[in-house]
């Protein structure tokens, strides 16, 4: 009856040593390679400290100026043009602007890294059930693992700063566009890719005439989440080094700041509101010729 | 009979992981059903032999499930066939490498689709250039190409509004211009106009023969619907379970059913639209000074003969009289083929 009361386990001893054998492993992987890594990096951490430097140190009229041509550009909406306005003075007046500007400026670089890699990669995935059935698994684990399990090994190998912290965002931000790329561009209208094959389209012109074009609309959707889920990161990518709207929520919640931590949060839900309108807003522009409505 | 431009010989096409081991049992006799019972497999193509004849309508007619849409794809290799042999202008399209069959598509031939098909983000110009700009036909005669084929179908002034704002009708010409844009020798029409209510399928219809009237394309055409197969074809193909049951003129088929299927199809025609003076002439000549050409159609000759009042006319070809029809033939012509054994004459 033994076998019933305790689970037949791995002696404790094995266990010690066999996680003792992977944290050493690791640290000897990291100790040869980390400044290898680091120097790959490196630019994208000049150009981010560059780009943050840029938006802090911009005056601030220029910038609220940027901000509302950028919304109007998106969304052709006078009212998402005020709203954005408005939210930026507020942020300015309550002393949150360094900080938002910092924030921006890591969700911004966060998000064309992971438009950059994720597109072509849910490309890749429609092309390929075998490429879909191994993705997939790994988008599962980069959406479901909690973050700061994936924290340790980054922080081992790069320490703390702007790139860890861009690299967990982007772990956390990925997955939505890469899934909804291969969706986008598996829903495209089969008859109009025969069509494009029936006329003699080769592999790069069904993919830029067709597949692309009309997967844009799932393809935004992807985008749109991707932004929400990088401001999601904003808190914890504070606790490795970095700077924005996490870091004040953070002291907040370790002295029971109430108005802090309620001042920051707010600012991120503002960016998370404008964020996702523009980006909605344009997305629904991209598709408005595809309704109906006869001699218009 | 004029050249053949596609020769269609023994292709067969099986749907399955093993399509090429079941050739052999489908030749040993298998059939769709015992196929699909047995083995798992669908058979899709059974055995196709057609000669498609140059500048001329061909059509290719079945139920739904019957191959048609299967067959025709396979003419430009959307789908590969299992085996079998598929020339046109003498070359081997299932040899062909994957830049040749590129080109061959781009040039030789085009296709309308039932659902149309249309790129949704691209105005009527440029999905009607589309074919051009695969091509890589420089943009400004693209558009001059284009512009030419919207007007041809009747669509000027809709240049610029996208697919989404026309009607089916409107969309279909778009498709058809698409089509006859890059100036392939072969259209191959899948079930083009049967999205379209009655009306406006039979503007369609009169647009495609107007065209054909003056570019002579070779055009295959796939319809479920007997009417259309009658009103445009040129040559008729009945199809079922993959396997050619009859070809002929629209004529011959309407006069002679090879079988119970086919029987059933013509079954509620108008058989007097169809039949000409010449299908149901008999020998001789008659002197009531009433003449037909060979082609008119009974129901233009029966109200003319009624309103000449006599009960029979001479059919003239090239000016020479080929034969005569009396009214009795006539009418023994539209009737339906069970009457004609004379056991018993339903009306419905």
């Amino acid at each position: 009856m033994e076998l019933f009361d305790d689970f037949p386990s791995m002696g404790r001893t094995d266990l010690r040593d066999l996680k003792k054998g992977i944290d050493l492993a690791f640290r000897e992987f990291s100790r040869e390679n980390g400044e290898a890594i680091e120097g790959f990096f490196d630019p994208l951490m000049y150009f981010m400290v560059w780009f943050e430097k840029l938006l802090m140190s911009a005056p601030w009229p220029i910038m609220i100026l940027i901000f509302a041509v950028l919304a109007w550009l998106g969304a052709r909406s006078i009212g998402i043009v005020i709203g954005t306005i408005v939210s930026f003075l507020a942020i300015g007046y309550f002393g949150m602007w360094e900080d938002t500007m910092a924030t921006v400026a890591i969700i911004s670089v966060a998000t064309f890294l992971c438009i950059g890699l994720g597109i072509p990669l849910g490309i890749l995935m429609s092309r390929s059930n075998r490429v879909q059935a191994g993705v997939t698994p790994v988008l599962d684990i980069m959406q479901t693992i909690p973050s700061f399990v994936y924290l340790i090994p980054v922080v081992m190998l790069l320490g703390i700063g702007k790139v860890p912290g861009l690299i967990a965002v982007c772990i956390y931000a990925l997955p939505p566009i890469v899934r909804l790329t291969n969706l986008g561009i598996r829903l495209v209208d089969k008859e109009v890719l025969e069509a494009a094959e029936a006329f003699g389209s080769n592999y790069r012109q069904k993919l830029f005439d067709v597949q692309i074009p009309l997967a844009l609309p799932n393809i935004f959707a992807g985008v749109n989440q991707t932004i929400m889920m990088a401001l999601a990161m904003v808190v914890i990518a504070s606790m490795i080094g970095v700077k924005g709207l996490g870091v004040p929520v953070l002291r907040a919640v370790s002295n029971q700041y109430l108005a802090l931590g309620l001042m920051n949060g707010l600012a991120i839900v503002a960016l998370a509101v404008i964020f996702d309108r523009v980006s909605q807003q344009y997305g629904k522009r991209l598709q408005k010729h595809r309704q109906g409505g006869h001699g218009v | 009979m004029s050249d053949i431009k596609i020769s269609i010989k023994n292709l067969y096409k099986i749907f399955g992981p093993n399509g090429k081991a079941m050739v052999q049992k489908v030749e040993d006799g298998a059939t769709k059903a015992s196929l699909q019972a047995e083995y798992k497999h669908v058979l899709g193509l059974n055995n196709v032999n057609i000669d498609i004849p140059a500048r001329r309508i061909q059509v290719i007619m079945g139920l739904s499930g019957s191959g048609k849409s299967t067959l025709i794809r396979h003419l430009n290799r959307l789908i590969e066939p299992t085996s079998g042999e598929i020339v046109i202008d003498g070359e081997n399209v299932l040899a062909m490498s994957s830049q040749e069959l590129r080109d061959f598509r781009r040039n030789k031939m085009s296709m309308v689709f039932q659902k149309f098909a249309l790129l949704p983000h691209r105005n009527v110009i440029d999905n009607v250039g589309y074919g051009l700009k695969i091509k890589g036909t420089d943009k400004v005669e693209m558009n001059e190409r284009a512009q030419k084929w919207i007007e041809r179908v009747g669509l000027s002034g809709f240049e610029h509004n996208y697919p989404a704002q026309l009607s089916g009708g409107m969309q279909q010409r778009v498709g058809l211009a698409r089509a006859l844009a890059t100036d392939a020798e072969i259209l191959l029409m899948d079930e083009a106009f049967s999205a379209l209510d009655p009306l406006i399928r039979n503007d369609m219809q009169d647009i495609l023969l107007d065209l054909q009237e003056e570019l002579h394309k070779t055009i295959i055409f796939i319809t479920h619907d007997l009417d259309e197969a009658l009103n445009i074809g040129d040559n008729i193909v009945i199809l079922r379970d993959g396997a050619v049951i009859q070809q002929g003129s629209p004529q011959e088929i309407v006069l002679d059913p090879a079988d119970d299927y086919v029987r059933d199809f013509i079954k509620d025609i108008n058989r007097a639209r169809v039949l000409d003076v010449c299908s149901v002439m008999e020998p001789g000549s008659t002197d009531t000074g009433l003449e037909f050409a060979e082609n008119v159609i009974l129901e233009l000759a029966m109200p003319a003969m009624v309103k000449a009042d006599v009960t029979s006319a001479n059919v003239m070809r090239g000016g020479e009289v080929v034969g005569m029809v009396t009214l009795a033939d006539m009418i023994g012509g539209i009737a339906r083929p069970e009457s004609h054994d004379g056991e018993q004459v339903t009306y419905r």
